[in-house]
């Protein structure tokens, strides 16, 4: 089974590598561009009946920094 | 008077941070990231700077659920000294043993120059070396020195004189201008600058002589 993690900055927490994305956009002329925030996708080859519990322990542990990131779980088949 | 030098796949400052331990009179030992004790009878740990695991996930994330940090977390708790530099701080805060967070640079860019910092607190063994106040100048070489940290432990940090070092010119964006700070105990001690690369005219600076001396006067057995 697989389970996908998300995990991005918390809001309020300033993005500075997404700032800069969204001048690059802006620079290549896409216009409207409001905001960027960028984070990164976790993918794990689970055990099968490895519960969302213990993922979320994962996540608490290691996989994101809860002092300024947040983290979203998804367990899928 | 007994230093450990931890020692994490990707670490680049363990040696320079030996030897500046070593010229104030300490004996050193080296410690691999995969040992689960620390030599008998150490007063201080120093976690040093560098590149632990990469960098790979976060700066210090990997290193910080190493075997050898629960022996450093059990050695902080029974109320032992840590010096944490560069990535020795982003360790400690992973770690949790210091508050906050150590995000990239504000610029992006990697930062890699001599950095004048104010001494905003002499109350420790770590800075008892310095008059508060005092500008120093001490080498920067990060590219995630900036440190994050909410109101209420911004507040904290004010309240108890935990601010140990302020950047002049703020170069990486860091909440308050913060270089380094303290634990609550005053104990542990996290910053981005290097001090240990700072010990000797050679270096082409001596400014962070005073911070081992220091320790070194205040650590010495009676």
């Amino acid at each position: 089974m697989r389970a996908t993690v998300t995990v991005m900055l918390k809001q309020g927490v300033l993005d500075p590598q997404g700032e800069a994305v969204r001048h690059a956009l802006g620079s290549l002329g896409f216009d409207g561009v409001g905001g960027v925030r960028q984070g990164k996708v976790i993918e794990l080859d689970l055990a099968d009946g490895t519960t969302q519990a213990e993922v979320t322990e994962m996540c608490e542990k290691l996989l994101a920094n809860t002092v300024i990131e947040s983290y979203r779980v998804e367990m899928g088949a | 008077m007994k230093a450990a030098v931890i020692v994490f796949p990707g670490s680049n400052c363990d040696r320079d941070l030996a030897v500046a331990f070593e010229q104030a009179g300490f004996q050193v030992d080296r410690v691999w990231h995969k040992d689960q004790d620390l030599p008998q009878g150490v007063d201080i740990v120093g976690i040093p700077g560098g590149f632990s695991f990469g960098d790979y996930l976060r700066c210090g994330a990997i290193a910080g659920q190493s075997p050898v940090m629960r022996a450093v977390a059990a050695h902080v708790t029974r109320g032992g000294y840590a010096l944490g530099i560069c990535n020795g701080f982003q360790v400690l805060c992973e770690t949790g043993l210091l508050p906050g967070a150590l995000m990239r640079n504000a610029g992006l860019k990697f930062i890699c120059r001599m950095q004048a910092l104010s001494v905003t607190t002499s109350d420790s063994v770590f800075t008892r070396g310095y008059n508060a106040g005092a500008e120093i100048t001490v080498p920067l070489a990060h590219h995630d020195g900036n440190y994050v940290i909410d109101d209420a432990g911004l507040a904290a940090l004010k309240d108890q004189d935990r601010i140990a070092f302020r950047y002049h010119g703020n170069p990486n964006g860091a909440v308050d201008g913060i270089a380094g700070i303290l634990s609550e105990n005053r104990r542990v001690l996290g910053m981005m600058p290097h001090p240990e690369r700072v010990v000797e005219a050679a270096h082409g600076g001596a400014d962070g002589k005073a911070m081992f001396d220091g320790l070194a006067s205040a650590l010495v057995p009676a």
